[in-house]
């Protein structure tokens, strides 16, 4: 669909009112938006999630607001006070609510770093376009204004967690935050980073989030993305993971809850002998949407990717997994795995699975696999043949289900945090362990 | 304890159980031996109440309940109890956890108190070292990835933590070695009293010299075609299953 109006309009105040290295960049992108339009299901990668109809309103694009940390207080993620805490309020970086306590951690406002560290910048920012081609990612960068730059420079191992709130104050007007950083971990770095997204307010929110992350040889990334806005709240979240050492990377992504929810997670290896592990798990319920796609492109011999997504999809929910793995000519040697199991708790629920492999060396050993049924009715006879009622039972299948991706965060606060909330849901009972 | 009388059983509309009279009293050793296919499992299922058999005849009574009309849980909880033939492996769930909560379900049913935090280390610690398991198995997921005898093993020792009334062990010895066999019957003795029975499902007579049975009966065609006492079971291994249906047959033509 065409550029909507008031996006060119808020385009031009833009590029009027700030001027930075970033202004040809944000251009450039604009240009780009023009000629993908905003995706409709007719985009194959966007068949099954309508982003479209996300425009059919306006949205305030930046109205900074005086949040304070006790409007958000509710949302404030567990182990947050030994964390470096970062705040986008409406898409745009706020240090006055940030927090940072590692010294290791340097960051900057993005418009900064592109004078300061403009190699980077300029190698670095926007390359998720490249895998990324339509109208969503460009919308990202032609209004990229207020991101942050994030480095941990090397051999440093950030000890404290990266906690970064993108929130969406939504109390008076829709509106579109789009929240944008990269993150360059040099040699031998490391950091955990967790993310979540939080409106408040009862307009629509629409949060359009980049997030480009750079990983030189021996770095170490674990990132965990906590989904569980509210239901007027939808987001599209890209996180593009390039691997330009031999490096290590784990995601972890779970969905709880929100109106329409979009995740590229793209894992580039650039170098061999790469590391990295995807895990997901989705827990929906209403009319919660929640697509996840993602790509691991081989480009470098002997990198391991191992792929685990899970979903279970109550209510009217529907789920989209779609998973590529691209492995080039060159990538002789890779093992690349990917499963996505799937439980569907009632009979509006759905779900669309997809692998797509794209395989251009000989020497490789990739396996997937995608699974859509009930609950394991075996299973469930062997734990009530013990004595456990059948309610227990099931709830005991499908935390166990669900655990088995949260085991792979290691940050303990936030492992906790999830599986409170999920064990609610699935009405198990956390005491009885 | 234990009282089938002509129990008819189908799965999909196809007849398994024809008539089956059997009568387990507290104490007794029983065993159940016949040729694949013969209705053994099914026996040992549609007892526990797993889903997917129909009852078309017969009635069972268990400590003077009508064990048909309960819910598997409930029968567990009366201190039915099967060792599993094929047990089931579960992610995500660790086999410590998952053993305390069917523990304090069926105190709960039986009117006891949940086992507090020291009880339950003592009572677990205890039938560890009577079925030879470590600590790093049960805290594992149930039975994923486990071995043969390790998934054997576990049943055991579950059965040693419920102190059921009847336990059924189907084929508890199928694809186990000499000496796994020996720590398996070596449990299943420890547990037995004159207050419980057992009825061991088995192919072959191996189990029945460590596990040594009041009566053998003879499964065939979903009948107990023969009844008799442990000799029985050595006669049957060293004929096979072709004498009985011999001796069917002439029976049947004469
Ligand atoms: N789920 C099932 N659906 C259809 N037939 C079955 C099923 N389970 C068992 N049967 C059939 O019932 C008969 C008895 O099986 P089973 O009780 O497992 O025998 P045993 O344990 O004595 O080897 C066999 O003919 C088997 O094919
Ligand atoms: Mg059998």
């Amino acid at each position: 669909m065409d550029t909507p109006i008031f996006l060119k309009e808020q385009f031009e105040k833009l590029q009027a009112q700030e001027t930075s290295e970033l202004t040809g960049f944000r251009q450039q992108a604009f240009q780009n938006l023009e000629q993908y339009g905003i995706p409709t299901l007719k985009h194959e990668e966007w068949r099954y999630t309508r982003v479209n109809t996300l425009f059919n309103k306006d949205y305030e694009v930046n109205n900074n607001t005086g949040l304070t940390w006790e409007q958000l207080s509710d949302n404030r993620l567990p182990g947050y006070q030994d964390a470096n805490e970062l705040v986008f309020v409406n898409g745009v970086f706020n240090p006055s609510l940030s927090n940072l306590l590692s010294a290791d951690l340097e960051v900057l406002p993005l418009n900064e770093a592109a004078a300061v560290y403009k190699n980077i910048v300029d190698t670095y920012l926007g390359h998720s376009a490249d895998y990324l081609k339509d109208g969503i990612n460009a919308l990202s960068s032609a209004f990229v204004h207020g991101g942050v730059f994030i480095q941990v420079k090397r051999s440093k191992a950030v000890e404290h967690p990266v906690y970064i709130y993108n929130v969406a104050v939504a109390t008076d007007v829709n509106v579109l935050a789009q929240p944008r950083s990269l993150v360059y971990l040099q040699q031998n770095a490391q950091l955990t980073i967790t993310e979540t997204n939080i409106t408040l307010g009862s307009q629509q929110s629409f949060t359009n989030k980049v997030m480009e992350i750079v990983l030189e040889q021996d770095a170490n990334l674990s990132y965990y993305l906590i989904q569980n806005d509210s239901t007027n709240a939808s987001q599209v979240s890209t996180t593009h993971i390039r691997h330009i050492g031999t490096s290590y990377s784990k995601a972890v992504t779970v969905s709880l809850d929100g109106a329409l929810v979009r995740n590229n997670l793209n894992i580039i290896l650039e170098a061999p002998h790469c590391e990295s592990h995807m895990y997901g798990l989705s827990l929906l319920s209403g009319t919660t949407h929640v697509d996840n796609h993602t790509i691991v492109d081989n480009r470098q011999p002997d990198c391991l990717s191992n792929e685990l997504y899970k979903g279970l999809f109550d209510g009217n929910s529907t789920g989209v997994f779609n998973g590529k793995i691209f492995v080039q000519q060159i990538a002789q040697k890779t093992n690349a795995f990917q499963s996505n199991k799937n439980i569907l708790l009632s009979d509006g629920a759905s779900v669309n699975t997809k692998p797509q492999l794209e395989i251009f060396a000989d020497n490789v050993k990739c396996s997937h696999g995608c699974t859509i049924g009930q609950l394991d009715e075996e299973a469930l006879f062997y734990l009530q043949s013990r004595g456990i009622t059948e309610n227990s039972a099931k709830a005991m299948l499908l935390h166990g289900f669900a655990i088995d991706v949260l085991d792979n965060i290691t940050n303990e606060a936030i492992k906790k945090y999830v599986d409170v909330i999920i064990s609610k849901r699935l009405n198990f009972d956390l005491e009885t362990i | 304890m234990l009282s089938i009388k002509n129990l008819h059983a189908t799965i999909d509309g196809k007849e398994i159980l024809r008539g089956i009279n059997l009568d387990i009293k507290p104490g007794e050793v029983h065993a159940i031996m016949g040729p694949n296919g013969a209705g053994k499992s099914t026996l040992a299922n549609v007892l526990t109440g797993r889903p997917g058999y129909e009852v078309t005849e017969g009635s069972v009574i268990f400590n003077g309940k009508e064990l048909l009309e309960l819910a598997p849980e409930e029968r567990a909880g009366e201190g039915l109890f099967l060792s599993f033939q094929y047990p089931v492996e579960i992610p995500g769930l660790s086999t410590t956890n998952f053993v305390k909560t069917a523990v304090n379900e069926v105190r709960k049913y039986r009117g006891q108190e949940p086992l507090d935090a020291v009880a339950f280390l003592k009572l677990i610690k205890e039938k560890m070292a009577l079925m030879e398991i470590n600590q790093s198995l049960l805290s594992r997921s149930l039975n994923e990835g486990f071995s043969g005898g390790e998934k054997k093993r576990n049943e055991i020792f579950q059965m040693a933590m419920l102190e059921p009334k009847l336990a059924i062990l189907d084929e508890t010895d199928s694809g186990l070695d000499i000496d796994a066999i020996r720590v398996v019957s070596n449990g299943v003795n420890k547990i037995k009293s004159s207050e419980n029975a057992v009825l061991a499902i088995t192919h072959y007579q191996r189990l029945l010299d460590y596990i040594v049975p009041d009566f053998v009966h003879v499964l065939y065609n979903g009948k107990i075609v023969k009844s008799g006492p442990k000799e029985l079971a050595l006669e049957l291994e060293e004929k096979g299953y072709d004498f009985i249906k011999a001796e069917l047959g002439e029976l049947q033509g004469a």
